[in-house]
């Protein structure tokens, strides 16, 4: 176990190293791959100082101040989304959760959006303020979805995407609302909901930074209770899991980085679902190697998603939330497609 | 080994278990039988921690249940549940290892090595040829084998069975009873099994536990429970009762109704 969680995540790190190297030298403005490589050697202290500064200032500018931070923010908030679709799917048991589908991302939105909207974007607790608020009524929107799909005791696949639906509706008539209502930021916010990482720096990546390392050591934590989950929480109990406890940790931390990649980057959808599905169908259903190789992949494929937004049509950028909708809601009707066999 | 004392439980204002008082042995394979909505299977939950009594207590080696950990209780009792395992891409010795969960630190490391009762779980279950095949991929049998394997490997001292051999054809029925006993035997382990068929719990119990209506009729050996008018009695078909020409223990048989 121990050898292929270290092969898997090697590999894993190795993509998300290549693919971060290679897509900052894509854009507008062209950079080649052994320069980006060498401006961000540059940048290590004591090593980097043995590096000739061979490369146009602009250059570095470009590199340091506007693609890297943005692919940074894309593997985190991939990283964030991916680890919570998982971490939902677990504790469900159910394939097709996750923070998009089950309303949570819609919830979310709702907080930050009402923060933007009312200039209360700093108002307390600095740039940590939004994903909190986020993260209450994310917790909200999660809650009624949960009170909803649940008949008799029991979470039924397609009540809790239905439920899923409709909050997602609910929440969703909220935000346009207070779009329409406010006039000045509009473009700003229409923008963020559809999922967007432009003009973010790099202290919104700080933000990030937390959220998902706590929510990926609690995961990892409860990875061995999550196998057992996927036997049935019967069985689970008997041995030795503390059911309700799981779940209402593993959800809360699922929520969390669900709210935070969300009041940053606007909603993302599929990532959760397309990513730890892809991942399972490589290495099975073990959680202790299926949370972090998920966490790594879902930052790669939100960063190749990132990169496809902003070079396809430049200098005109499409929504993130646009691409990763295209790439998922055809992988989303196949697993209901399959799923629904599955179950005959 | 289990003691039930006064045991009582009812949801919403209907009495599923009243009054019930036995022991157990240790080291005895203990029966528990009755007609459907009997009772069993919430006794067997209580037992199992699942679920709370509202009155009496059951003790386990002295101590109320409700005075273990949930992985200490899983230490001391595991539950095979009649229906096999879902069919989930986790191989054979995947599942098998997940038996020794409450044994294992947060870490997933154990204070013991295990692996020398997996290999003599995979010998005694015959699973060697199966251990890299996912669940997806077994028959009804050979699932509930793995369910069995698994439940061995958390190596309780007290084993539940529930109905565990519903699903199964006669010949696996015998074996899955056999690998029980023989298990039972060895590590002096206690069973308490709830089953429907009464002329295997005959075969395999030393003493037995009739239910009706949720109350205690009789406790007792083979013998003295399936006597037919006390079957009639709790059943509602009066049958025949024959003695076994090899092991001497009672066997039933059925009568059609006019």
């Amino acid at each position: 176990m121990k050898k292929r969680l270290l092969a898997w995540s090697g590999a894993g790190v190795g993509l998300l190293f290549i693919s971060a190297v290679v897509c900052i030298s894509l854009g507008s403005a062209n950079l080649p791959l052994s320069q980006v490589w060498l401006i961000i050697l540059h940048q290590i202290p004591i090593l980097g100082d043995g590096i000739p500064v061979t490369w146009e200032e602009s250059a570095e500018q470009i590199v340091m101040k506007v693609r890297f931070p943005r692919v940074l923010l894309a593997v985190l908030v991939g990283a964030c989304l991916s680890l919570a679709g998982a971490g939902f799917q677990g504790v469900l048991r159910n394939p097709l959760a996750d923070p998009y589908t089950m309303g949570v991302a819609s919830g979310a939105s709702v907080g930050a959006a009402f923060m933007f909207l009312f200039g209360l974007k700093y108002a307390f607790l600095g740039e940590w303020g939004i994903p909190l608020i986020a993260f209450l009524t994310g917790l909200g929107s999660l809650w009624i979805v949960l009170r909803l799909a649940k008949t008799e005791g029991k979470l039924h696949t397609e009540r809790l995407i239905l439920s899923g639906v409709i909050v997602q509706a609910f929440f969703g008539s909220f935000v346009s609302l207070m779009v329409s209502l406010s006039d000045k930021t509009v473009n700003e916010i229409v923008f963020w909901m559809m999922g967007s990482l432009s003009f973010r720096g790099w202290a919104y990546s700080y933000v990030l930074v937390p959220y998902l390392f706590i929510g990926l050591l609690v995961l990892l934590s409860y990875a061995r209770a999550l196998n057992l989950f996927a036997l049935g929480e019967r069985q689970a109990a008997h041995m030795g899991v503390q059911v309700e406890r799981t779940k209402l940790i593993v959800l809360l931390v699922s929520t969390l980085m669900t709210a935070a990649a969300v009041s940053i980057a606007g909603i993302i959808g599929f990532v959760g679902l397309v990513v730890p599905h892809l991942v399972r169908l490589l290495i099975g259903p073990d959680c202790r190697i299926l949370l972090p190789l998920s966490t790594l992949l879902g930052g790669v494929y939100v960063l190749w998603a990132d990169t496809l937004a902003r070079t396809l049509l430049s200098p005109v950028e499409i929504p993130l939330g646009v691409i990763t909708a295209f790439l998922g809601t055809p992988f989303f009707a196949y697993l209901l497609k399959r799923n629904r066999r599955f179950k005959e | 080994m289990i003691r039930s004392s006064g045991l009582g439980k009812s949801y919403a204002g209907r009495i599923v278990l009243k009054d019930l008082c036995f022991e157990v042995e240790a080291g005895e394979f203990f029966g528990i039988i009755g007609p459907n909505g009997s009772g069993k299977s919430t006794l067997l939950q209580i037992i199992s921690g699942l679920i709370q009594a509202d009155a009496g207590e059951v003790a386990i080696a002295g101590r109320p249940i409700g005075s273990f950990s949930r992985k200490e209780l899983a230490r001391t009792v595991a539950v095979l549940e009649q229906e096999a395992l879902p069919p989930v891409g986790f191989k054979v010795r995947e599942v098998l290892e997940m038996g020794r969960f409450p044994y294992q630190n947060w870490l997933g490391e154990e204070e013991q090595d295990s692996a020398g009762l997996i290999e003599e779980i995979i010998r005694l279950l015959d699973l060697a040829e199966l251990q890299e095949r996912t669940l997806e991929r077994l028959s009804g049998g050979e699932k509930q084998r793995v369910a069995l394997g698994k439940v061995l490997a958390q190596n309780p001292r007290i084993l539940l069975l529930d109905e565990p051999t519903t699903y199964l054809d006669i010949g696996y029925q015998i074996q899955l009873m056999d690998i029980v006993r023989h298990w039972q035997k060895k590590n002096g382990v206690t069973v308490v099994a709830v089953l429907h068929d009464l002329n295997l719990a005959s075969l395999y119990c030393d003493r037995m536990l009739l239910l009706g209506k949720g109350r205690q009729v009789r406790v007792g050996r083979p013998n003295d429970i399936l006597r037919s008018s006390l079957i009639e009695g709790v059943y509602g078909t009066r049958p025949i009762v024959l003695d076994h020409p090899i092991y001497h223990l009672p066997q039933i048989m059925l009568r059609a109704g006019e």
